[in-house]
């Protein structure tokens, strides 16, 4: 990159102009919210909470539509997560909203590992983004953000203090996820009760360094809205599909034989504040927070787990592409030595062999030796009697022609006497 | 663990709702977070000095961005193309924006202006190196977006066509930016003589198949059909003016001529209003979208696929860009275990064969050792059957001679006794 070619100028700093008149770029937020309209929303909430506290009740009352649902037993063996998308419209407004609820939250015996399936659904979801992130050929303003913008922790309504699942849980996700907790299935609790629960969980979530989410103050336009709303956390709520006919309207309600409890009263609990806060008010908020602290938060571990940092050892620094580079050797090597070391192992198994097999040749060799050494000494054998019997073939022979001679002789002479006396 | 409903597809239900959710209000939230958070926009402008960039310029944004003070590029003479930034902030109805102008002095001044697009390219470059290095920190802060979003580029009014300059500098930035042809000092040519110059200009952006920014259809007809009409005005032939006149008891921004005053803002003397509302009213965020989704992306991948593909063949290289260069090093590494695995069997298997065959040899000897022994052994078993046998035939032979040889004897003697006898008797005389 020939960028000394460049005449990089010391910025000349940014100097404020005043214009003559209407330019017309203070449409440029429109222009933006209007390519957002056209590409539609996505959002993405996470309830946890035990079988039976009313989750699904809860989303189908705040998103005033029925959504699948599935009643749980109370036997899971673990707890599992269950997501479910939905396109959502309001107006002009195109919301695909996914919905994950934990399934068998709160059922085991031992609930020490109950945190973990959620920890790792978050976290899996910033790792596909990341992942998405890394590619070389991407398309991150066509992938469907699957991250968890809001978890909604379902308290329940013991009226004493949060649970000691409750704080385990909460604390591995507050670094993870935009916690909101809420109070659930609020109509069991009377005011005066529900006022201290409110002011003990507070205080133990502070004491257990449990960060929850905090409406933002830093826009004057909501800002006061949400510092008062901050003030009711956590919301005590109570969910309903169910119609009750109250003076001349259907309301949402829940009729008890002492009363009706209206959803969207004010008075009867605080739905309506979550309504406005979680929807109305904060919802882009929600999705910032996730994106710019708790992923940035997790790729970065994320990153330095993989070994890439920003510096090298002497503090200058260091280029993705210089990290990718060193990377990219260090993997080479790596691979190399590999296939080293197993050739050397088998050119030591190689050598292994070959040195039985001489040993091998070199018994048999040996053998054949031996019984080379064994032939020729029975052969030797068979030749000295061979010997003998030629020996004595011959001294016999002799003998006998020894014998026939003096036969021969003494025939002659008897011959000659017998000739004589017949004369 | 996640468990999803059984479907085939992960199915996305349409859900009408019942009643008042809010999220409808989501796009004000977004507004509200924009206005706070401001913006900024890089604009470039490339062309031969005199052409009106600075005027343009400060008529566009309707303030004095080059001044007496702040000249601009054409009063900045420089032996070599330079590239060059100001930044400035304008603020207009709570909006904010900080507006980065990138003028290049020196542009196609020179005699010989070979490569003069070459430190603008490398400009553009280096903002895109910025920002990928800004992007890829393990520590992101905020990343300021510097990167040039547009490039007006001024054609000089010939009236005839592009110069051959004209058309190498598009060509070699029509993939780095988004080039928006302008033809300059538009109050040069009569309306007929614009009409025949724009087609001209047209005719061989097609031919030298350049690729200019182009709107993007939406999807209300209405606004079609003005892109449409927008479409058929480029190149935009603009006029623009420091000075305001009257024209007819109206104060306008115009140039007076003895003639008449061309007036900047009239549709029928140029399409500078055109420009204006495109440019800056209804496409900035679409320019700085296309630049951040297509321009910028094609960068990046580049450099990455250089840095991720060092060495290997590019034949190979298709199916790697749509992983991360970590995900790809997994890969080959993965490939690399099989290949290893391949390769410890064919050793494997080359060795149990030579194993095998030097084993059948030391078998194959071995088997011919004993053959061998075992027929010397018949062998010397035969001999020795035979010399027993002669031995047997050989003693027996010589047990009946010496048998005889005993009864001669036996007859000699009793042959001798008997003429003892006679001669003793007298017989034998």
């Amino acid at each position: 990159m020939a960028s000394s070619d460049v005449a990089r100028q010391p910025d000349q700093g940014t100097r404020p102009l005043s214009l003559a008149g209407h330019v017309g770029f203070d449409s440029l937020p429109d222009q933006l919210v209007n390519k957002s309209i056209t590409q539609g929303f996505c959002f993405n909430i996470l309830c946890i909470g035990e079988t039976g506290i009313g989750k699904s009740t809860l989303m189908d009352t705040l998103f005033n539509t029925n959504f699948e649902n599935f009643e749980s037993s109370h036997f899971e063996p673990q707890v599992k997560l269950r997501a479910q998308t939905y396109d959502l419209q309001e107006s002009n407004v195109r919301l695909r909203l996914t919905v994950v609820n934990t399934v068998g939250f709160g059922d085991q015996m031992n609930k020490q590992e109950s945190y973990q399936p959620v920890v790792d659904y978050i976290d899996k979801q910033f790792e596909t983004y990341l992942q998405e992130e890394l590619k070389i050929k991407r398309s991150l303003h066509n992938y469907h953000d699957s991250r968890v913008h809001a978890c909604l922790y379902f308290i329940s309504p013991s009226g004493h203090s949060l649970k000691s699942l409750d704080l385990v849980t909460m604390k591995k996700l507050d670094s993870k996820v935009n916690i909101i907790p809420v109070i659930a299935k609020a109509d069991t609790i009377s005011k005066s009760e529900l006022h201290k629960f409110k002011i003990k969980i507070m205080s133990e979530l502070v004491s257990n360094g449990v960060q929850i989410y905090q409406f933002p103050l830093d826009d004057e336009t909501v800002a006061k809205v949400n510092t008062t709303m901050n003030g009711h956390l956590p919301f005590a709520v109570v969910g309903s599909t169910e119609e009750v006919c109250v003076g001349n309207k259907m309301v949402k309600a829940r009729q008890y034989p002492w009363g009706v409890v209206q959803v969207e009263n004010e008075q009867h609990c605080d739905f309506v504040k979550l309504r406005e806060m979680l929807i109305c008010v904060n919802m882009e908020d929600l999705r910032e927070q996730t994106h710019t602290r708790h992923y940035e938060l997790y790729r970065r571990c994320k990153l330095e787990e993989m070994g890439f940092k920003d510096t090298d050892p002497e503090c200058k620094p260091v280029s993705l592409q210089q990290t990718y580079e060193a990377k990219r050797q260090e993997f080479l090597a790596e691979l190399q030595k590999r296939e080293d070391e197993m050739r050397q192992v088998f050119v030591q198994r190689v050598k292994e062999k070959e040195a039985e097999l001489k040993e091998a040749e070199r018994e048999l060799q040996s053998r054949f030796e031996q019984l080379k050494r064994l032939h020729a000494d029975e052969k030797a054998t068979l030749e000295e009697k061979r010997r003998l019997l030629d020996e004595d073939l011959s001294s016999f022979s002799k003998r006998k022609t020894a014998a026939q001679l003096l036969q021969g002789q003494s025939l002659a002479v008897n011959g000659k006497k017998d000739k004589d006396r017949k004369k | 663990m996640i468990e999803r409903p059984d479907t085939a597809v992960p199915s996305i239900a349409q859900r009408n709702l019942e009643g008042y959710v809010g999220f409808a209000n989501l796009p004000n939230q977004v507004y509200r977070k924009s206005v706070k958070r401001g913006f900024e926009f890089t604009l470039m402008v490339v062309g031969e000095s005199g052409l009106g960039k600075s005027t343009l310029i400060n008529s566009l944004f309707l303030t004095d961005l080059y001044s007496k003070d702040y000249p601009g590029p054409s009063q900045r003479i420089k032996k070599t193309v330079q590239v060059e930034q100001s930044k400035v902030l304008i603020k207009e109805g709570g909006v904010q924006l900080t507006l980065t102008i990138v003028d290049t002095p020196g542009f196609g001044d020179a005699v010989d202006n070979s490569n003069c697009w070459q430190p603008v390219i490398n400009y553009i470059d280096s903002k895109f190196e910025d920002f990928l290095n800004a992007e890829s920190r393990v520590n992101r802060r905020s990343m300021p977006d510097n990167r040039v979003h547009c490039c007006l580029y001024f054609i000089a009014p010939s009236g005839h066509g592009l110069k051959p300059l004209d058309i190498e500098f598009m060509k070699r930035l029509h993939d780095k930016v988004n080039v928006i042809p302008l033809i300059a000092k538009a109050d040069t040519l009569t309306p007929e003589e614009c009409q025949l110059f724009k087609k001209q200009i047209m005719k061989e952006i097609q031919e030298h198949k350049i690729k200019i920014y182009e709107f993007p259809d939406t999807e209300d007809d209405e606004d079609n059909k003005l892109i449409r009409k927008i479409k058929e005005k480029m190149p935009l032939a603009v006029v623009g003016s420091n000075v305001v006149v009257e024209v007819n008891g109206k104060k306008v921004r115009g140039r007076q001529y003895p003639w008449g005053v061309a007036e900047v803002e009239n549709g029928e003397h140029c399409d500078f209003t055109v420009l204006r509302n495109m440019l800056i009213r209804t496409h900035m965020q679409d320019l700085k979208d296309v630049t951040n989704n297509v321009h910028y992306e094609n960068y990046r991948s580049k450099k990455l696929a250089a840095v991720t593909c060092n060495g290997v063949d590019t034949t190979k290289t298709k199916g790697q860009l749509t992983k991360s260069p970590l995900a790809q090093m997994e890969e080959e590494r993965r490939e690399h275990v099989m290949k290893m695995k391949k390769m410890e069997a064919e050793m494997e298997q080359v060795f149990e064969m030579k194993v095998k065959e030097k084993k059948q040899k030391l078998k194959d000897s071995e088997a011919e050792l004993e053959r061998r022994h075992e027929q010397m052994k018949r062998n010397l078993e035969a001999q020795y059957k035979e010399l027993e046998e002669k031995r047997r035939v050989f003693e027996d032979e010589k047990a009946n001679w010496e048998a005889q040889q005993r009864i001669l004897e036996q007859q000699k003697l009793d042959a001798s006794k008997t003429m003892e006898k006679n001669k003793k008797k007298g017989k034998i005389f």
